[in-house]
């Protein structure tokens, strides 16, 4: 074993049923490291977060974290982990000190130290003000500080984030990454993230794993995945049209030059293209249906466009989609199952 | 991880359910004003003893009498008449034969009836007992059953009276000279109430492990809670013991209340040992907790819980003789109750509470009760095991 990966994921599998939520994904993850499952909703990241956490057991294949097995061993691998799931473990009939004692018991932790850790805690959060106060009555952003230092209580070398920014306004989102990039820093903390957010992923990740269908189809660094679309010749192109019709988008989708295609108004394109003469072409397609060009732009790709470019699809779900899992595509069916 | 450790962990699950179930304020009102109205419900619309007066009885007087002698007219009806006079219980008409007797009680004119056969006279005239048959309307089991033991005091008092009579004039007597063809329901005191408050304080206590465990952990598990828990090196089974302590509270002090409310309000006595009434309750939660496990292991969310839990609630509170005597049940429900620890627990409840029974008259209730309570947790660890590991 690599002394210096912390966490190895060797063939995992999880099926319910005949849907296969995790298909046969091997990764290692390196002591200190921010690593990032980005796909969307149904993609298999929480799933495999449940499996790595101990909270689910592998169909097939396995996990170790920190040298143990996490079926084997799971009791030796939950004193090293926290997890903060998008639900908030967090009792809202309990104040904050309460919901931290509780959970710190939990752990075997001297009462002393627990006392002393859960002051600091709650210091560094800024909810000591707050600390008799019933977590019910907390803002969502304030819950969230308390989910996330919950998960803090033991000292986890590894800390599990399930879409941690989920449901969160821009302000707590920010104040979230930059406590888990200071964690990081300062306590050498490894961090596994799943998110469905490229900016969160962006800004945060070391290494970033795509997933999708259950499967992790790249993993690299931020700059790197950029680089399969912005190397060779493929080019990110936005397209305004003024009269803008979906035989317009049909013809340019229909073109050799043209690898990928989304819509993001009733008037922007966002076109993956290859080639020297994609520009050209995609005018002279334009201008044959009698299309009005307002503007065009080479554009840096993002992480949106590197996961459209090796899906040939978009990351599919946004938050708001996140509940009706059973009336979704069928494929991601095991969304459902994934709660429990 | 140590028996040590795994108390310790389940006693700090439970001391946090009790804590969010005391900061619940409506459900702590809740918790109070369920069994005042079961016990006001029962305990008012159901007649006890003492209300019951001018009750519509049936005589229908068959004797052919012995010789030109009828005991029924001369020794019998008088006398029950003179008591009848006394307490005004009984309102008697004469009534030609046993089927329109019946008839009158099918439709409700008649509450009961009293039928002195044929043979009557003849029977205590040959130093035989005279035999009294008493038809009582079964579509109402509590009427039925106060005008039972009432009838049968009655008659057991004329009986003396009769046999003294008899032992003066003739030195030969019958010591209880009438046959009288009842059932008894309850012994003792025959109060409705008596009958259904160690039911209800059986079925209150032991529903809320069966019922309280699988709502408790499918609601954290619905709102996520749970996965803190089981992140954390808890054995599992401190999770399940946790939750059970903190249900079992809660019976118990809905439980408490319900005793207190019936002597408070209702006048219920405790004739035995009060300290055996709440062991009994302990033993018949434990019966319960294998059930509450396997319940908890197949619900997936809080609805589901709560609608198995009335679907399970309703047979058991019936078939388990918590409202009404087993006895006047059909055979097969009869059997069905055979299976329910609920039967026993109350059962034996009844006779610890009414009878004023110790240890050694309810074995068979405790064995049974013990024994159900093992088969069911060996059943049920294994599904609870495969459960939270999935």
């Amino acid at each position: 074993m690599d002394t210096d990966n912390i966490i190895e994921v060797k063939n995992l599998t999880k099926t319910f049923g005949k849907f296969t939520a995790v298909d046969d994904i091997s990764f290692e993850v390196k002591k200190g490291e921010i690593f990032g499952l980005l796909g969307p909703n149904g993609a298999g990241k929480s799933t495999t977060l449940r499996m790595l956490s101990t909270l689910s057991r592998p169909t097939k294949g396995t996990a170790t974290i920190g040298g143990y097995d996490t079926v084997k061993h799971d009791m030796d691998v939950r004193k090293l982990i926290g997890i903060v799931s998008e639900k908030m473990i967090i009792y809202n009939r309990l104040t904050a000190k309460e919901n931290l004692r509780f959970f710190g018991s939990l752990f075997n932790i001297p009462k002393d130290t627990l006392t002393k850790r859960i002051d600091d805690l709650l210091e560094l959060v800024q909810l000591t003000k707050f600390k008799d106060a019933q977590v019910g009555t907390f803002s969502t952003g304030m819950r969230q500080r308390m989910n996330v230092v919950r998960a803090l209580l033991n000292m986890p070398q590894v800390l599990f984030l399930d879409e941690p920014t989920l449901g969160l306004d821009p302000q707590s989102s920010v104040e979230i990454r930059e406590f888990v990039r200071k964690l990081n820093q300062e306590q050498g903390t490894t961090v596994i993230i799943t998110t469905h957010m490229m900016l969160d992923a962006d800004l945060l990740c070391d290494r970033i794993a795509i997933v999708d269908h259950g499967k992790i189809i790249a993993l690299d660094t931020s700059t790197n995945l950029k680089k399969i679309i912005s190397g060779a010749d493929t080019m990110i192109v936005k397209l305004e049209i003024a009269n803008l019709t979906p035989d317009m988008t049909a013809t340019i989708k229909a073109l050799n030059c043209a690898d990928a295609i989304t819509q993001d108004n009733s008037t922007t394109l966002h076109v993956i293209v290859h080639g020297d003469e994609a520009f050209d072409s995609i005018i002279d397609a334009v201008r044959k249906k009698n299309g009005k060009i307002t503007s065009m732009a080479n554009l840096q790709p993002s992480l949106e466009d590197v996961f459209l470019h090796i899906t040939g699809h978009e990351v599919r779900d946004s938050a708001d989609q996140k509940i009706p899992m059973e009336h979704g595509p069928k494929r991601f069916g095991g969304g459902q199952r994934r709660v429990r | 991880m140590t028996v040590q450790t795994i108390l310790k962990h389940s006693y700090r699950i439970a001391q946090k359910d009790l804590m969010e179930l005391f900061r619940n304020r409506l459900g702590l009102v809740l918790l109070i004003v369920m069994p005042l109205f079961m016990m006001v419900m029962v305990g008012f619309i159901y007649p006890t003893n003492g209300t019951i007066s001018d009750l519509q009885i049936g005589v229908v007087n068959e004797d052919a009498g012995l010789q030109g002698q009828f005991m029924s007219n001369q020794v019998f009806l008088p006398a029950l008449q003179g008591i009848n006079d006394q307490t005004h219980m009984l309102v008697m008409s004469n009534i030609s034969s046993v089927d329109d007797l019946k008839d009158r009680v099918q439709r409700g004119n008649l509450e009961g009836g009293i039928v002195i056969p044929a043979n009557f006279s003849e029977s205590l005239m040959s130093g035989q007992q005279g035999t009294i048959i008493i038809v009582s309307d079964e579509s109402n089991p509590q009427i039925s059953a106060t005008i039972r033991s009432a009838l049968t005091g009655v008659f057991d008092a004329i009986g003396t009276q009769f046999a003294e009579q008899q032992l003066n004039t003739t030195n030969i007597a019958v010591v209880k000279p009438f046959n009288i063809q009842t059932q008894g329901v309850v012994s003792g005191n025959p109060s409705y109430f008596d009958f259904i408050a160690p039911g209800i304080m059986a079925m209150t206590v032991m529903m809320s492990v069966m019922t309280g465990l699988p709502v408790a952990i499918s609601q954290e598990k619905e709102i996520g809670t749970m996965d803190g828990m089981m992140v954390a090196p808890v054995n599992r089974l401190s999770i399940l013991l946790g939750k059970t302590f903190a249900q079992t509270a809660r019976g118990l002090i809905q439980g408490a209340i319900i005793l207190a409310l019936a002597i408070g309000i209702f006048g219920v006595t405790i004739q035995g040992s009060i300290l055996l009434v709440f062991a009994l309750l302990l033993l018949g939660v434990f019966s319960f907790v294998g059930l509450g496990i396997v319940i908890t292991s197949f619900t997936k969310d809080q609805e589901t819980a709560q609608m198995l839990m009335m679907t399970l609630m309703f047979p058991m509170m019936f078939l388990s003789g918590v409202f009404f005597p087993i006895q006047q049940m059909p055979w097969y429900m009869q059997t069905i109750s055979q299976f329910l620890p609920l039967t026993y627990a109350s059962d034996a409840l009844r006779k610890v509470m009414v009878l004023g029974a110790g240890v050694p008259q309810i074995t068979n209730e405790l064995i049974i009760l013990v024994a159900f309570g093992i088969v069911m947790i060996a059943i049920a660890l294994p599904v609870f095991r495969r459960m939270m590991t999935r």
